[in-house]
Formats: structure tokens, sequence, C-alpha cells
């Protein structure tokens, strides 16, 4: 009846797995209690649950991405503190805990914090800055959410029953095989990983669609902002790397749950192959996210410092570059395999062609700067971190495309602090400054700058003292994942790293306070105008927060930069646009598709990884009819009759037209 | 027109030597419903081939890998995979037959057409299924060799998307009897038809690559 | 360009003879000696042999050639973040610097010839530094077979008929022509003051050849995660005379226990933490015949490890 499931699936003997387990369910419950007893439910399944507006879905991501790097980051603090103890001593973690942890640390960092962090802010920024007032396909787009979503809950579930992977972040065969790994744990990270990367998958054909189909007049591909740019190069990528993705894990998938032999020591399988086809996702999924995050910088840079993006047709240039060339490396990530000097030289010599268009976004910056009257908001500093910090990480990075250093470099500490360095300086920097920059156009009002700046201070600092350590100690031979070491010489970097470590938790927490902060004093941090930065593309001619329709009439793009060039005239004749003509605006009808969908598609992986068949048929069939109901709905449509749209409208212009009389005023 | 050239020699922030337009395509604003939801399938379509490219990828690899168990020269039987490929191309032009009758708005010929296209899609898979039930029964299942898990696993995987295509297919009759030819259930039945279509293009790669190849080759 | 054991192999880059040069190689030079100084022995530059020195080399020499472009590129980011804040009424304000022909050839050609120059390196460092590349000496080589197993490190002298669990014996300036596989799951076999390093895979051999030309004790450990037990995977190389390997390995040979296929089976059962021991190789044929898998892989966990969720298969 219930497979492999039973009471002993539950760490009744282990306090941490099981103290860890309590505190999940109980805010779990404790949510869930306040929503109930605040009446709050209606709401938010109207307004939330059910919506298909990218930017409730954007903010759901980016909500998703900050509680699962919460998770994360305990995790890392887990890590560090056992290295700390476990200095010729068994530390507090077991290995068989330990291993989890680091396992569970890498893919939740990956797959739950940096992909709907970039992929969020996508899907909130996009169509604002294509002008459009929707994505592509509006309920894919909430299914596409709601699955990843169910990869996450899948993960968390491994806490409380059963156990996660012990084989990192990646399960490499044939250590993640039956017959090493018979436990449930590479099961859970399969298919949470297999549920989520559809979800992945659906995000980036409906925001590649959107950028090619969906766009307003005149907004053609050389006025888009740079940010748009990166998000199609980086949806490309999943387009053309998820697939793959989903394919070897269903192969190890095939080879667990059915006898197969593609990775198995026995019968002809070859655990080399995996290498390959994983890596010939993964190192464009280390663009995929990272692309998105240079395009957040540019917007960042350009805004702050006053001026257009320096070099725009290079930097298009270099993002496209860089989407090609990101398919052709794959095999730097196993030099020491024994491939011979030519393979290994082509693929070193083509890993750090790379360097070339990613240097040249780093020059397109500084010349941002060069000649701006540069505004040290909080984004900015994030960004001006990240450049010099991505500086060093691209440093160590090239250096690890270089065969012969990599051999003494490969799988050590030295490379756990390279692909930090570049995955916090771009990928988590870029995502904070990016949640900065627009938290007042999703929500009306800005984030507290003093305690943000204070927290980019901190992350920055304990990234710093985290990861210059663990460089130091790679180059000591130290290897990644250990449980525990003898090795004296290691010691005091590793207890330095703690340090960091300690250091980048206060800026999490300061992050927290900052948000507290914020939303206490929200009235005194109002973004009335819609326009807090100063801004220079179109989300910004829109209010905070944008209507359902985001536009009242679609923008005419006759230039780069549209909404600066409005901006402009308006100030220099100190007087808006003529009020357009309202229309009527039709917007796409909420739907419940996507989270029932990823209610079954919840139920499916669970008894999947228990072997309860029949609820596995259950889930089917139910997901089967969620989308049968679904298509068999009349109405896709809603209408906001023109007068709405124009008092919400008007109601903008008249914040606009308060702000000319404040210049007219100041003249 | 000349006044959008105007403005933009106007604006002082355009960038490059160009001074001019900005070159691109895309200026009309968001494209139609049909072609937005077409234009996404066929990117569905094209991460589907990538799917299929590790698959064949991986059977390449593991050709040669038969440890000790049959190779595809010995197991084949070209009459059978010939049969299965004529019902599968003949299944696609009843689609095609089934599209034509849709955009007519002709009710009979359409389910006439998808019913064809539903026999001969299960007669595909009846062979298809037939022929691996054998393998089985003979002690050639995917748990032999690496070489036969490959196998499996290319084939299998076409004969999920053929199935999945058939329940899909079900489910569009059902749609057109309940609702008729709508604006929305037209789109559907695009998607229908080229995944429909795109189904034998991987076949027919995988007809050359698996079953002609191997015993040819 | 013959391998001549020595980092000065590198001469390929006359290139880098400029003052400039010497001042960024001289950065990188001191980074690593402020790191030798501070934390003992900084085992990837503590070099113990000649592969180990040219990876050394090409390592820092690499990092030098990007210092020339990353440092000033670093200077250049604070100083134009500093200098151009709003802040800063000296400086000018240029709204409408958003292109430069100039600018843009200086900034697409400088990481283009960086990287020419560091494609040199590569190539010829990779081609030069081929694990499986046999090392040039007068000394002739000594094979040495290792299986990595759960989770311990099996070295087998086939020449000598000996063998030795989680301790490696190498003679001094004698090359060590390492063949690797694997008994169970993949892993990497690492000594940072030898250098490089190799993976070991089942069904599979690898090759590597290291030499140790000073004697000492170094250590050795496995450098890719394989399980439960990986933090133990380490061992001790000791290099040694060559007179004082030949005694030892008559000695290894006439005391230790015998290895053949059935006392292989036992020590591939898991087992962590193991202390050095010695075997006399009874089955010549025994490395062979664990990478072509004519012994099968190793078992994996047995009763389960304390996991429930384990023990319930």
């Amino acid at each position: 009846m219930l497979g492999k499931l039973s009471w002993q699936a539950i760490p009744f003997d282990q306090p941490i797995p099981l103290f860890a387990a309590l505190i999940v369910i109980a805010t779990v419950i404790a949510v869930l209690v306040v929503v109930l007893v605040k009446g709050w439910l209606p709401y938010l399944w109207r307004e939330w649950i059910t919506s298909v507006d990218h930017k409730r879905i954007g903010v759901m991501y980016t909500l998703l991405a900050m509680v699962m790097l919460l998770r994360g980051a305990i995790d890392a603090v887990m890590m560090r503190s056992q290295q700390t103890f476990a200095f010729r001593a068994p530390g507090y973690l077991p290995p068989e805990h330990y291993d989890q942890v680091f396992s569970a640390h890498g893919a939740i960092m990956i797959f739950f914090v940096g992909m709907p962090f970039v992929i969020g802010l996508a899907n909130f920024v996009v169509p604002l800055q294509l002008g459009v007032r929707d994505v592509a396909f509006p309920t894919l787009n909430s299914v596409g959410f709601w699955l990843t979503a169910t990869g996450a809950l899948l993960v968390n579930l491994s806490l409380i029953v059963g156990e996660f992977a012990r084989t990192g972040w990646l399960p490499f065969p044939p250590l993640s095989e039956t017959t090493y790994s018979p436990g449930v744990g590479v099961d859970y990270y399969l298919w949470s990983l297999e549920i989520s990367g559809v979800g992945t998958l659906v995000a980036g054909i409906n925001l590649v669609t959107t950028i090619l189909k969906v766009r307003a007049p005149g907004m053609t591909y050389m006025r888009m902002p740079m940010f748009c740019w990166t998000v199609l190069a980086s949806n490309l990528l999943i387009i053309a790397a998820f697939p793959i993705l989903t394919a070897t894990l269903a192969m190890l998938l095939l080879d667990r749950y059915l006898g197969f032999h593609f990775f198995t020591n026995e019968a002809g399988g070859n655990m080399m192959m995996f290498m390959n086809l994983i890596w010939a996702w993964g190192h464009p999924e280390v663009y995929i996210l990272v692309l998105p995050a240079f395009g957040i910088f540019s917007e960042v840079v350009s805004t702050f410092s006053g001026k257009p993006l320096f070099g725009y047709r290079s930097m298009v240039m270099a993002t496209m570059a860089i989407c090609l060339i990101s398919f052709m490396v794959w095999l730097h990530h196993f030099f020491t395999m024994g491939a011979g000097g030519d393979v290994n030289a082509i693929f070193g010599i083509m890993s750090s062609v790379i360097a070339v268009p990613t240097g040249v976004k780093i020059y397109s910056w500084l010349f941002t700067m060069y000649g701006g009257r540069i505004r040290y908001a909080t984004p900015m500093i994030w960004s001006v971190a990240f450049m010099i910090t991505f500086a060093i990480g691209g440093l160590t990075g090239v250096l690890l495309a270089v065969p012969p250093a990599d051999f003494v470099l490969h799988n050590s500490l030295f490379l756990v602090a390279h692909f930090h360095n570049v995955i916090i300086a771009a990928v988590i920097f870029g995502a904070f400054a990016g949640y900065t920059y627009w938290f007042p156009k999703a929500f009306g009002f800005r984030l507290h700058e003093g305690w943000g700046r204070l927290a980019a201070i901190f992350w920055v600092a304990g990234f710093y003292v985290t990861f210059v350590p663990l460089y130091i100690v790679g180059l000591e031979g130290m290897t990644r994942r250990l449980q525990h070491y003898d090795v004296a010489a290691w010691r005091p970097w590793i207890l330095i790293a703690a340090a960091g470590g300690v250091l980048t938790a206060i800026g999490i927490g300061l992050q927290i306070v900052q948000l507290a902060v914020s939303i206490r004093r929200r009235d005194e941090l109002r973004d009335e105008t819609g326009d807090p930065w100063d801004g220079r593309s179109l989300e910004w001619a829109t209010p905070s927060p944008p209507p359902a329709f985001n536009f009242a009439v679609l923008p005419n793009v006759s230039g780069e930069e549209p909404y600066w060039g409005v901006k402009q005239r308006a100030r220099d004749r100190l007087k808006l646009s003529e009020e357009p003509e309202y229309e009527a605006v039709e917007m796409p009808r909420n739907s419940p598709t996507g989270f029932v969908c990823a209610f079954f598609a919840t139920l499916m992986g669970f008894s999947l990884i228990w072997h309860i068949w029949w609820l596995v048929i259950a889930g089917a069939v139910g997901a089967y009819a969620t989308f049968v109901a679904f298509a068999w709905r009349d109405r896709d449509e809603y209408v906001i009759p023109a007068e709405t749209v124009a008092r919400i409208d008007r109601a903008n212009r008249q914040a606009r037209e308060a702000a000319l009389a404040r210049l007219r005023r100041d003249q | 027109m000349t006044e959008t050239v105007a403005l933009a020699h106007n604006d002082p922030y355009a960038l490059g030597h160009g001074h001019g337009l900005a070159v691109g395509h895309g200026g009309g604003g968001p494209a139609s419903k049909r072609i937005i939801v077409g234009y996404g399938f066929w990117i569905f379509l094209l991460s589907d081939i990538v799917m299929f490219s590790a698959l064949f990828a991986t059977y390449a690899v593991l050709v040669e890998r038969t440890a000790g168990g049959p190779s595809g020269r010995e197991l084949f039987d070209l009459r059978g995979a010939a049969a299965e490929t004529a019902f599968l191309l003949l299944s696609s032009f009843a689609c095609g037959l089934a599209s034509i009758a849709a955009a007519a708005r002709s009710a009979r010929w359409y389910y006439i057409a998808m019913a064809a296209t539903c026999v001969l899609g299960l007669g595909f898979l009846a062979l298809e299924i037939s022929e691996f039930a054998r393998f089985v029964s003979d002690g050639d299942g995917p748990t032999r060799s690496a070489f036969l898990s490959a196998f499996f696993t290319l084939v299998g995987c076409h004969g999920l998307h053929v199935s999945a295509g058939i329940l899909w297919l079900l489910t569009m009759v059902a749609q057109v009897f309940a609702k008729g030819f709508r604006a929305d259930i037209m789109r559907r039945l695009l998607c229908f038809a080229l995944f429909w279509h795109a189904l034998d293009i991987i076949w027919v790669g995988l007809f050359t690559v698996v079953y002609l190849m191997g015993v040819y080759v | 360009m013959a391998f001549a054991g020595h980092p000065r192999w590198l001469r390929l880059a006359k290139l880098k003879q400029g003052p400039r040069w010497r001042v960024l190689e001289r950065v990188a030079a001191i980074g690593a000696l402020a790191l030798t100084l501070s934390g003992c022995d900084v085992a990837v530059f503590d070099s113990k042999g000649p592969i180990s020195e040219a990876n050394a080399t090409i390592l820092l020499d690499s990092v030098a050639i990007m210092l020339a472009i990353v440092i000033p590129t670093i200077v250049a980011i604070v100083a134009f973040a500093w200098w151009f804040r709003a802040s800063n009424p000296r400086a000018q304000y240029l709204p409408r610097f958003v292109y430069s022909g100039r600018v843009e050839l200086v900034v697409w050609s400088i990481p283009v010839l960086t990287i020419l120059l560091l494609g040199g390196v590569i190539w010829i460092g990779s081609h030069e530094l081929d694990p499986a590349r046999p090392l040039a000496s007068p000394n002739k080589p000594l094979p040495i077979q290792v299986v990595s197993l759960d989770w311990k490190w099996l070295f087998i002298y086939p020449d000598q008929k000996v063998a030795a669990v989680n301790q490696l014996i190498a003679p001094v300036g004698v090359p060590l022509q390492f063949s690797l596989t694997s008994g169970s799951v993949m892993t990497v076999f690492f000594v940072p003051q030898l250098g490089t390093m190799i993976y070991t895979m089942n069904g599979m051999t690898t090759h590597l050849n290291l030499e140790a030309d000073q004697p000492g004790v170094f250590f050795g450990l496995a450098a890719h995660f394989s399980g439960d037990g990986f933090s133990d995977m380490n061992f001790d190389v000791h290099a040694v005379s060559p007179a004082e390997f030949s005694g030892w390995a008559q000695q290894a040979g006439a005391a230790g226990d015998v290895l053949d296929a059935q006392a292989y089976r036992d020590l591939a059962k898991q087992s962590a933490n193991v202390p050095p021991k010695l075997f006399r190789l009874a089955d010549e044929n025994l490395f062979q015949e664990i990478a072509t898998q004519k012994i099968p892989p190793g078992p994996g966990p047995q009763s389960g490890g304390p996991n429930p969720s384990v023990s319930a298969h």
C-alpha cells in the first residue's frame, strides 16, 4: 500500500535532522494558522495562487528563491562549522548526514535559489521593459512556477521523510547507482529536479517567445534593454540545455528503477557518458544563471551613472557569443580524466576564450561609469562589489581552464572558492541588486537604504573572509567535501573561513531586518511617481506597483531608452505628454491550473520516490484531468473597462505632474 | 516613418555610428495569438529534439557495448520496422487531412481523418510493443546490456511520445465535439499537428540510425 | 620540445622578458611565497617532483599573465567608481559618451591578446604535461598499479610482486609509471606535492607519470567524493632511496599476507580508516582482472548505514 514508506523513514534517532524537521513543520503550521485565522486565504487564492499575472508570478518566484536561500545558507553554515570542529575529530555531523548537507546545499543553491531568482526577476521585469501587458503564455507561466515550487517542496520533504542524496550536487554514477546508494536520497534528488526541470523549460519557452514575439510597437531588437537581451540568451540556453539534463537524469532513473545499464559498472554501462552529458548541460547552466545577472548590472550601472550603457552593440555581441561558446567548453570539468593533450588543450583554449566577451562586458560597465554621475544607492554598491570581485573570479576561472594548473586544483577547495567567487559575486549580488532595484516597482515603496548598505558590506566582507582562505587551502591540496581532516596546515584557514560564514550570516540577517524595517516604514519610503531611481527603460513609465495591465496604452517606441527620451522631453518642456485616449483592456483570467497541477505532481513525485505505484497513477490521472478542465473553459479573458484604465493612469499622471511642478519650482 | 527617423536624429542617446533607425525586426507590436502559440510550440519541439539528441548520442556511445549479448544485427527485423514507418507516415498524412478538414470547418471529415490518424498510430504502437515483447521474452530486455538499455530508451521514448500524442488526439476530438472549431481549439490543433509531424521526423532519424545502420553498417 | 623534467620547459615564453612581466611574476611569486611562509607548506608550490614543479610554474605564469590585465582593470574600476561619484564637482559629466571606436577596439583586443598568449601556454602545457606522457629519465621507470576501493587505496608493484594498502613507497629519482583503475566507484588519485591528479574508474585504466626527486613523506588523498568513508581515504607517500626501496620490497614480499583474488574480494568490501598493510602479490594479473571487470566491482553497503531508509532496501 505505501511502498517503501514506513515509520522508519522518519529520523527519530537522529537529533539534528529531527530538530530541523520539527522547526520546518512548526513554521509551516504557524504560517498556515496565521493565514487561516486572519482570513487571508481567499485573498491569497484569488490574487496570488491562481494569478497568471507575470508580475505576481515573478514575485512568487523571487520569494521562493529567498526562502530557499535561507535553507541553503543554513546548510552552508553547517558545513563550515562541521569542518571547524572536525580537525582530528569527528565533528558533530556524521558522514551520512554531512554528505546530505553538502549535496542539498549545492542542489538547492543552483536549482531553487539561483534559477527561481533570475527567472522571477525576468518574469517581473521583461514584459514591463518590452512595453507590453503580459507574457506569451500566462497560464503556462503559472504552471512553470508551481512545478518549480514542487521540486523545492520535495527537497525539503526529504529532511523529514527519508533522506536526501549523499552524492554531491551532481549525482555522479556509479556512486549514485542502487548498488552504492540504495536509499531514497538520490530518488528525491532526481524526481525533484525532473519536475522542476519541466517548470524551468516552460519558463524558458515562455520568456523566449515573449521576447521574440511580444514587444511594444517600435521595440526592435537593437532597442531592447540589455536585461531583455541577457534574459533572451539565458532562456535560449535553457531550451537547449535543460532537455539534456532531463534526459540524463531520466537515464539514471531508469538505471535505478528498472535495472538499465547506462552508467553502471556492469553490463557495459559507461559513467564517463554521464560526466559528458551532465556537463553539456552543466556549463551552459552557469551562464543561464549569470547572463541575466549581467543584464541586471547593465541596467543598474547605467541608471545610477546617469548614462546610457556604453557599447550597447558590443554588449549584445558579447552576450550572444557567451551563449554560443558556453556549449563548447564542458570538458574542462574533467581535464583530469586522462583525455589526452589535444582534447584538453582545445577545451582549455575554448574555455578561456569565454573570458574575452566576459571581459568586454566588464569594460562596458567600466566605461558606462566613466563620465557618469554615480549615485551610490544599494543596487550600485552591489554592482561595484560585483565588478571587482568578479574580475578576481574570472582570473581564477581562466586559471582552472589551463589544464596543467587544473591538474593540481581540480576538485580542490580552490575550485570551490572559484565557483563561489563567480556565483556569489555575479548571480547572488546581481539578484540582490535587482531585488533592491525593482522592489519599489513591485510593491510601491523602496527598501531601506541604510540597512541595505550594511547588509551589502557584510555580504562582501563575508565573501572575502570565507573564500580567500578556501583558495589558499585549496592550493594546500585540500579537496572538497571532507567530513573531517587531519592536516594541521589547513586548520587556520578553515577557522578564518568559518568566521567569514558568520559575517555572511549576519549579512543575511541584516537583509531580513531591512525588509521588516522597510515594510514598517513603507509610508516614508513610498514611490509616488513610479520612477524612484530616475530610470531609463519602460518599466519606470508605469506606476508602482503597476496595474494588472501594466500600460494604459502600449508605448510607441522610437529609439533606445524610450522612457528616458519621453522623460527628457517632459523635463525640457516642463509638461507631460498629452493624455492618451483610453480603451478597454482584455487580460487573461486567473486559473488554478498551475497550482492543482503542481499538487498532483507533488503526489506523483513523492509516490515515485517511495514506490507507491497506485498513487503515481492517481497523480498522473489528476494532472491530465486538470489540463482537460483548463482546456474546456469557455472564457480566457476578462475586460478592464476604459474608465478603470483611465482612473489608474490619471492618478499616476497626477503624481508625475506633481514631480514636474516641483522641478518647475526649483528652476 | 520619416518622423521616427527625425526623432532618432534628435535623440542624443542614439547609439553607435548608425544615428538612423536602429536595425531589427518586430517593430509592429505584439504578434497575433496564433503566431505566438505556434512559435512557442515550435520552440518546445526544438527542446524535445534536443532531448532526443541526447538519447541518440547515448545510443551511439553504447551501441557497441553489448556485454556479450546480442547486437542490433542479430535482433532487428527490418520488415517490422519498415511497417512501423509506413504506419507512422500514413498517420501523419491522415493528420494533415484532419488539419485541412478543420480549416474547412468540416466536422465529419475531421473526425474521419483523426480516426484514421489514431488507428494508424495505434498500429504503429502495436508493432513496437510486439517487438519489445519479443525481445524481452527472448531474454534481451533493457537490463541485458548497455546497448539494449539505450535501444529501449531511445525507441521507447519515441513510443511514449506517440502514446501521449494519441491521448492528446482523443482529447482534441472530444474538444471539437464539445466546443466546435473555436479559435483557441484551432490553435491547439495546430500544435497537435506540429507535434505529430515532428514525431515522424524523429522516427525517420531513428529508423535510419537504429534499424538501417544497425543492420547494414 | 622534449620534456626536460624541469620547470624551465616553459622557456617557450621568451615573450615574458620585459620588466613589467618580471614585476607581475614577482607579485605572483611573492604571493606564493607569503602563503608558503604563513601556511608552513603550501602543497601545490612545495614541489617534491618535476611534474609538480612544472604544474606550479604554469600556474604562477598564468596568474602573472592574467594579473597584467586584471590589476589595471580593478584599479580602473575603483578609480572610476570613486572619481565619478555624483558628489564630486570636479568630475566631468559626459552623458553622451556611449560609444567610442577606439575604446571598443582596445576592450576587445586586450582580452583577445591575453587569451592568445594564454592559449599558447595551454596548448604546450597540455601536451608537455599530459599525464600519460612518460618522463625522460636515465633510470628505468617503476610500474605501479593503483586500485581505488571503498575507502582505501591498493598499490600493486607488479615487478616486485608486492602490494600495499594506503601506503605508497616510491624510490627517489625513478619515474613512477602509474596505471590506475577503480574497484568500485569513481574517484581521483592525488599527491599534491608530486603534482597532477587523475581519475580512477571501474572497467577502465588511466595512466599517470610522476616522480619524486627528494626523499620525504608526502600526503596523498582521494580527491573526488566517493561515499561515506571518503574523508579517510588518505595515504602517505614515502619517497626513499632506490636502495631502501628494494630493501623494503624484499621485506614486504617476505612478511606480507598473500594477495590473490579471494583476499582482494575481502579487501574490496566497504571499510574506512584502514591502517597501512603489506601483501605478497600471488596473482600477477590481479590488476588486469579488476580493470577488465573479470573480478566484479566491490559491493556497496552491506547491512546499510545508520539511516533506516538505506537498510530498508
